[in-house]
């Protein structure tokens, strides 16, 4: 195996989840929901995976990492679910909410693997490598591309064309593009199709993190995210949340974090770098939103009621 | 600080001499010149796009014109920003509001100063206008908390307050009720007499002839008419306005036919957006008639709404037929979504009791006819809807509630910022359908619409509705009546 193709298929694994988060983030800003709570809903995912695999064990035989990645799925939306109810009960607002929540996500990552689920010999701050035979199989023998990013993919055609061809995607698009006109023309339940939204976005952000649990880190620790639920946001926005577009952007981004780290090994140049990069990017795909007059999807005025 | 009224030629507060603007390939403006006297009340009429907002931008600084020059107190100026326009004692109201929602009425009088913010100093300013103008506000208001009437009444405290001489409204009346036009014409008339200049630009044919001194009249970027109002008619406005003989088809009316109910309403009560307790309310909409609602500004809203479905009354049952064309009256956020093209709007309808997959080319087949049937110009179904043109928006939105055939159609001041020729359009519209047999319930807040358009009027009072057939002075009439007693719109 040559250098560059270590190199271009480490990218893609990094990649990965940062394009299931994005299309999490993606979906959610589409239909009008400010979710940036991606992080949370994405540890909250792995944790569950981890912790289902874990107490299987091999019960389950080859279905053992498809229960895995619905396990997180749920877990995610369960999440989001929190948010999600708090504003339609207390009109809380979700991108509080969501941000608050990330916070609980992680500290209980940091209760779970140094109490109930720390590995056997209670050394290290982490849960058991998931067997053998759950974890997500590698598609590239000889490199680390897993099925997960297969998976990213094909979830991401399966989004656009949910998004563009089907009734109920027609209505996540119409409530987030316009409330009011979403319920004075089409009688669109709105508060429904919002609820939706943000459990169908967890879930996604869920996924993200049990396929990186399943593909490449085997196990549940802290900090297992660089913050892919973050970043997420940024690989949302730069495809200008087109669900085919996320692909593109997650790949990129995966190169450059990828690249960076590897510019720091052989040259001394701080990964940072990489963030900087990252940030004027952000800055960058904004303004050209906001020059050409649309602004940022989910920030036109919120109806007055 | 205002020059006295003088008999002289050199009475002219405002002159804009041999005015031309292009944008690109197009002359918005060829050659315009305007004269504004001190004291007097100039209106600036013309259709959509004929020019009117663009000279009066140029005699704001907001826009510098490709010749011609502006004169204000027969000096000659150069305007090169508002702030120079300001310098200048020239002061606009714009069509959009611009205050700070959250701030007090102080606070945004203040806005656009210099140096500190003092309270009591703003307050004595607005007491200052109050006196001169009868335009009074409690600067400790929150503007939140203003109507629409009182934010307009905001807009032109804070032009006067700094210093403005001469003022220019950029239709003034399109967002007030009757009597707070009354009310406004008052104060600008109180205003000119004491020298002030104002600038009226209107579509409003009714409101320039019954309050203007002096008119100016804009076709195609020309001023094709100067004149004292005195010397004006309801048809030689329009004949100048059109270039030819009004498009709008004589106002036909009907006999009640019996086509039977369209609707019915029984101790309906309902919920208004302010919370407010209306009704209850027992009502039959009769089928093939045009039925005008009249109402004080936000009464009628919660009756159409819940006429359309699209509330639920606290009390009572509605009768009403599963298909209805809704209208909103705010085309750009409930009639329509601007970002999509004319396609997804169509598709918009109905859209949350679809299921499964979107048929994209059976939307499209329906864009397609509705854009030829009700002779929409757009630049294609793909286009987005923020494309086309306030009238063809309109069009659209009527063509589309009423591609089903509707036996019930229910409209919130259809015409509101049209102009003339789109306006006949959207009544004609609302005849055929008529026509046709269906009911046309319609509110508006223009009285000469309602007696012009309706074939029976409702008048929707505080606790009541009552009928009355379709006269100015007998809706007029009844909307005062049924005004609440005092208290609630001290202003």
């Amino acid at each position: 195996m040559t250098a560059e193709l270590a190199f271009i298929t480490d990218a893609l694994v990094r990649a990965t989840p940062l394009i299931i988060a994005g299309l999490a983030v993606a979906l959610a800003f589409r239909g009008g929901v400010f979710n940036i709570g991606a992080e949370g809903q994405l540890l909250v995912g792995a944790t569950a995976s981890a912790a289902v695999t874990l107490v299987t064990g091999e019960t389950l035989g080859g279905f053992s990492v498809v229960v895995a990645l619905l396990a997180g799925m749920i877990a995610g939306a369960f999440w989001a679910g929190i948010a999600a109810g708090l504003k339609a009960r207390f009109h809380v607002l979700e991108i509080i909410s969501t941000i608050m929540l990330n916070f609980v996500a992680i500290h209980l990552v940091s209760y779970l693997v140094r109490g109930p689920l720390q590995e056997p010999t209670r050394i290290y701050p982490q849960t058991e490598t998931i067997p053998a035979m759950s974890r997500l199989p590698i598609v590239l023998p000889g490199t680390r591309l897993h099925l997960g990013f297969i998976i990213a993919a094909a979830a991401a055609c399966v989004l656009a064309w949910f998004l563009a061809q089907t009734a109920p995607g027609f209505r996540i698009r119409a409530v987030g593009a316009s409330f009011r006109a979403a319920w004075s023309v089409g009688l669109i339940n709105t508060g429904k199709t919002s609820m939706w939204v943000f459990l169908a976005s967890g879930a996604l952000a869920g996924l993200a993190g049990s396929v990186e649990v399943s593909g490449v880190t085997f196990a549940l620790y802290e900090n297992l995210s660089p913050g892919y639920g973050y970043t997420a946001i940024a690989v949302a926005l730069i495809a200008g949340l087109n669900p085919v577009g996320v692909i593109a952007s997650g790949v990129f981004f995966g190169f450059l974090e990828t690249g960076a780290i590897a510019l720091q090994r052989e040259f001394a140049i701080p990964a940072s770098l990489a963030s900087v990069a990252e940030a004027v990017l952000i800055l960058a795909a904004l303004s050209i939103a906001v020059t050409r007059g649309h602004g940022l999807p989910g920030t036109r005025r919120a109806p007055v009621q | 600080m205002i020059r006295p009224t003088a008999d002289s030629a050199n009475d002219a507060a405002l002159e804009l001499h041999g005015i031309t603007k292009r944008f690109g390939a197009i002359t918005a403006l060829d050659n315009v010149s305007l004269r504004v006297r001190h004291g007097s009340i100039h209106a600036l009429l013309g259709e959509n796009g004929a020019g009117k907002t663009t000279l009066m931008r140029i005699a704001f600084g907001m826009l510098q014109p490709d010749s011609g020059s502006i004169r204000v107190n027969t000096q000659p100026v150069s305007l090169s920003s508002p702030a120079d326009a300001i310098a200048a004692r020239i002061g606009m109201v714009h069509q959009q509001f611009s205050l700070v929602p959250a701030m007090s009425v102080a606070e945004n009088v203040a806005l656009g100063g210099k140096g500190l913010y003092r309270y009591d100093e703003v307050a004595k300013q607005i007491a200052d206008v109050a006196r001169r103008t009868g335009l009074e506000l409690d600067p400790s208001a929150r503007v939140s908390d203003l109507t629409s009437a009182e934010r307009q009444k905001l807009e032109i405290i804070r032009t006067l307050a700094h210093g403005a001489d001469i003022l220019i409204l950029d239709e003034p009346t399109a967002v007030l009720t009757p009597q707070d036009i009354g009310e406004l014409f008052d104060q600008l008339r109180a205003f000119a007499d004491r020298g002030g200049a104002v600038v009226l630009i209107t579509h409003k044919l009714q409101d320039a002839l019954a309050h203007g001194d002096d008119v100016t009249i804009l076709r195609h970027g020309r001023a094709v008419a100067h004149a004292r109002m005195t010397e004006m008619t309801v048809p030689l406005l329009t004949a100048s306005m059109l270039g030819a003989a009004p498009v709008s088809s004589l106002s036909e009316k009907k006999p009640p036919g019996d086509f039977g109910i369209a609707a019915s309403l029984r101790g309906v009560t309902l919920r208004d957006r302010h919370g407010a307790i209306r009704g209850p309310i027992d009502l039959d909409v009769p089928r093939g008639q045009i039925l005008g609602v009249a109402a004080l500004e936000g009464a009628a809203g919660a009756l159409l709404r819940a006429l359309s479905g699209r509330l639920r009354p606290e009390a009572g049952s509605i009768d009403a037929p599963s298909l209805i064309g809704f209208v909103p009256e705010n085309r750009q956020e409930e009639a329509l979504i601007p970002d999509f093209s004319l396609t997804e709007n169509v598709a918009l309808k109905d859209a949350g009791r679809r299921t499964g997959l979107l048929d994209w080319s059976y939307m499209r087949d329906r864009a397609m006819n509705m854009i030829d049937a009700f002779d929409v110009h757009a630049p294609g179904i793909q286009a987005p809807a923020r494309d086309l043109s306030g009238g063809n928006q309109q069009r659209f939105v009527l063509a589309r509630e009423l591609h089903d055939g509707p036996p019930l159609l229910v409209l919130e001041n259809p015409t509101q910022g049209l102009d003339v020729n789109a306006t006949a359009a959207i009544h004609d519209r609302m005849r055929a359908t008529r026509d046709a047999g269906t009911s046309v319930v319609f509110y508006s807040s223009d009285l000469d619409e309602l007696a012009e358009v309706s074939d029976r009027v409702l008048v929707v009072g505080s606790t009541h509705v009552t009928f009355c057939e379709p006269d100015r002075e007998v809706i007029g009439g009844l909307l005062l009546g049924s005004r609440p007693p005092a208290s609630t719109h001290d202003s």
